[in-house]
């Protein structure tokens, strides 16, 4: 009845005036939903939305019910995502770059329905983005990478040339190189989110060409585990990963999306909500770092502190001066990238020793 | 040397679950059953082998419950394709999503465990010789046993009177029931051999290749196996090329990826399908050896009319 009453008076509002801002409409109770790239238990990215899921559904108890459909292909997506705002899901979270452009285009359809779209850049009135700045976390990486490391070479495996992807690239590069300027990473691309089979020879293949760290921006723990069973250390990724390798893991990104999710349903049900573009860094929380372990005592004191300036905003990981990959300037001393750029980041910086997929 | 040793090793490591595969898929086909289903059968096989060298803590325990889940697959296809003659490649097809969902479900609290490898062969002496005894002689398993498998298949199939059976089966069930010839029964004994094998490969997947369950872990590699028997005009002589140069080309792909060869990485990961499909094809050019090889009941079901 209250809802109804708030539908009519919504609908005076909208024809008296036709450019007041939005009728808060509270409600209270919301349906989340969420559409997972991967297996929920992939011990990784997806597995970290889930985990975030769970925390939103023991927050708000019996106000918020929750679904989510996972291993969802990117490219066949939009009909799952069709489905979901179709079945009375109030916000739908769609949690892989690749599904930005179906989400949009569900969200067009479905003007009264909520979407928010993970790691990309397009935003609609009724289509939030919302993204963590992982590269935060490479930098730190980078920098204790090149402090271990005796052949002064990391392995990097990834998934595909999107911008999130090189970012992370280019800051881990620009993190090693701030400890030693000759510093070099070997990218292998798998052209897959998740594949432990092809994540495990990747690893297998850099580890013999002589690298002696990994780090990866894949879904599984395949990689770590080929790094145990040879001795080297390796970075986990989205979860602490420590499990997989007690004497292996050095730090993990992990993505804690809990709060945001909460933040955001905590608007829907105040009807506050609003179409954002949300990326934050590691002062937010919305990443953490997991701890400083298997490593000297300095280089966990150099990444405790590198992580305190990133937060303190004392360091920025794009700042100049940096040349591009062909040595042409891109930022000069004293500049700072600016968003656009870096979201839509399609090159690399000087010193990485791989040729970008275009 | 030590790099080309590696780079061998990695690539016979990735080579030997499809080689097991493709070739229990082609005793499956040459018997006239096309069965879709080998992902399915394989990622159960990853699944049960990753569950019982996991629960025992021994790896060979595994390896037996891999070829068991991938029995009880190929059960369950015979079933409805042979005795019920279903349509086999919808039946197929079926036990893949069945394969894949099952898997998940009974290995869901069992992901991110680490598994248990299964030992290397160690011959004192052999295994000691440089290169080519670690190649050779410092193997899993299931490296030898996919060799022992097709040398196995070609003596069975083109060497003994059971072998030439099965091949007049698939290639004319009614002639060969006019014989008096079982054809169920020969094709139930090769459909549990091609889902025994594919089990096998499953559980390469989850001891040797990357010891852990993790959903969909076979990524793919069954229906390789598939395609491989095909492009391999069902000769396992030429499934085992396929394998190997499969496997050659998609680790050799990584390892220009990594030393810098300025390719298009998207180019290089295609590399594998192009190149074992334009090798097989072009060694395949004889239209006639093609065309008897192929089993001409593939696909069709029988019911005998008693």
């Amino acid at each position: 009845m209250k809802k109804t009453l708030l539908a009519l008076l919504a609908a005076g509002t909208a024809l008296s005036l036709p450019t007041a801002t939005p009728v808060l409409a509270q409600q209270d109770t919301a349906e989340a939903c969420f559409v997972y790239v991967g297996s929920r238990t992939d011990g990784g990215w997806s597995q970290a939305h889930d985990m975030a899921r769970m925390e939103v559904e023991e927050h708000f108890g019996d106000a918020v019910t929750t679904t989510f459909v996972e291993n969802v292909a990117e490219a066949t997506s939009e009909g799952t995502i069709e489905r979901l705002a179709r079945s009375g899901c109030d916000i739908v979270f769609t949690t892989s770059f690749g599904f930005m452009d179906p989400t949009l285009a569900v969200a067009e359809r479905f003007p009264d329905v909520k979407f928010e779209h993970a790691t990309g850049y397009k935003t609609a009135d009724n289509m939030s983005a919302y993204n963590s700045r992982f590269y935060e976390g490479r930098f730190i990486q980078g920098q204790i990478a090149a402090s271990i490391s005796e052949t002064g070479t990391a392995g990097y495996i990834a998934s595909f040339p999107i911008p999130e992807v090189v970012q992370g690239i280019n800051a881990f590069l620009l993190g090693a190189q701030s400890i030693d300027p000759e510093f070099s990473v070997r990218v292998v691309w798998v052209n897959s989110w998740y594949d432990p089979g092809a994540e495990a020879d990747a690893a297998r293949v850099l580890m013999d060409q002589g690298v002696d760290v990994i780090t990866q921006h894949t879904d599984s723990t395949a990689p770590m585990q080929e790094a145990a069973s040879r001795g080297i250390k390796a970075f986990g990724q989205a979860l602490d990963q420590i499990e997989a390798g007690p004497e292996t893991q050095l730090t993990a990104i992990i993505d804690s999306w809990g709060p945001y999710y909460i933040r955001r349903l905590e608007a829907v049900l105040d009807g506050t909500w609003e179409s954002e573009n949300i990326w934050d860094g590691l002062e937010s929380g919305i990443l953490t770092m997991a701890p400083y372990t298997n490593m000297p005592d300095d280089v966990a004191a150099l990444a405790a502190e590198t992580e305190e300036a990133i937060k303190a905003g004392d360091l920025v990981v794009f700042s100049g001066p940096i040349n591009r990959q062909d040595g042409t300037e891109w930022l000069a001393e004293g500049d700072v990238a600016d968003d656009e750029t870096l979201l839509g980041m399609n090159f690399y910086v000087e010193g990485v020793d791989d040729q970008l997929p275009e | 040397m030590e790099l080309a040793l590696a780079v061998l090793v990695t690539i016979v490591t990735a080579a030997t679950p499809l080689l097991l595969a493709a070739t229990g898929e082609l005793v499956v086909e040459r018997s006239g059953v096309l069965n879709l289903g080998v992902e399915g059968m394989m990622v159960m096989g990853a699944v049960g082998g990753f569950l019982a060298a996991y629960l025992s803590g021994n790896p060979f325990l595994g390896m037996l419950a891999g070829v068991l889940f991938g029995m009880g697959m190929a059960l369950l296809f015979g079933f409805l394709s042979l005795t019920l003659a279903t349509n086999q490649y919808a039946t197929g097809l079926a036990l893949t999503i069945i394969g894949l969902g099952l898997a998940s479900l009974i290995g869901e609290p069992f992901v991110g465990r680490a598994g248990i490898r299964p030992p290397h062969l160690d011959i004192p002496g052999l295994s000691d010789i440089p290169f080519v005894g670690p190649l050779l002689f410092g193997r899993d398993p299931f490296f030898y046993i996919s060799l022992a498998l097709v040398a196995g298949v070609v003596w069975f199939l083109f060497y003994t009177k059971p072998g030439l059976t099965l091949r007049a089966v698939g290639d004319n069930h009614q002639s060969a029931h006019a014989l008096g010839i079982k054809v169920l029964r020969y094709r139930y004994l090769a459909v549990l051999f091609g889902g025994a094998c594919a089990g096998l490969a499953g559980a390469q997947l989850s001891l040797v290749y990357t010891p852990q369950w993790s959903e969909n872990m076979t990524a793919g590699r069954g229906w390789i196996a598939l395609a491989l028997v095909v492009f391999a005009s069902w000769r396992p002589m030429r499934v085992l090329v396929g394998a190997y140069l499969f496997g050659a080309v998609s680790i050799g792909q990584l390892h220009a990826q990594a030393l810098g060869i300025p390719i298009p990485s998207q180019a290089l990961t295609a590399l594998p399908y192009a190149a074992t499909i334009v090798v097989l094809v072009i060694i395949s050019q004889n239209r006639r050896l093609t065309m008897i090889n192929t089993p001409a009941s593939l696909g069709k079901s029988f019911v005998p009319d008693r």
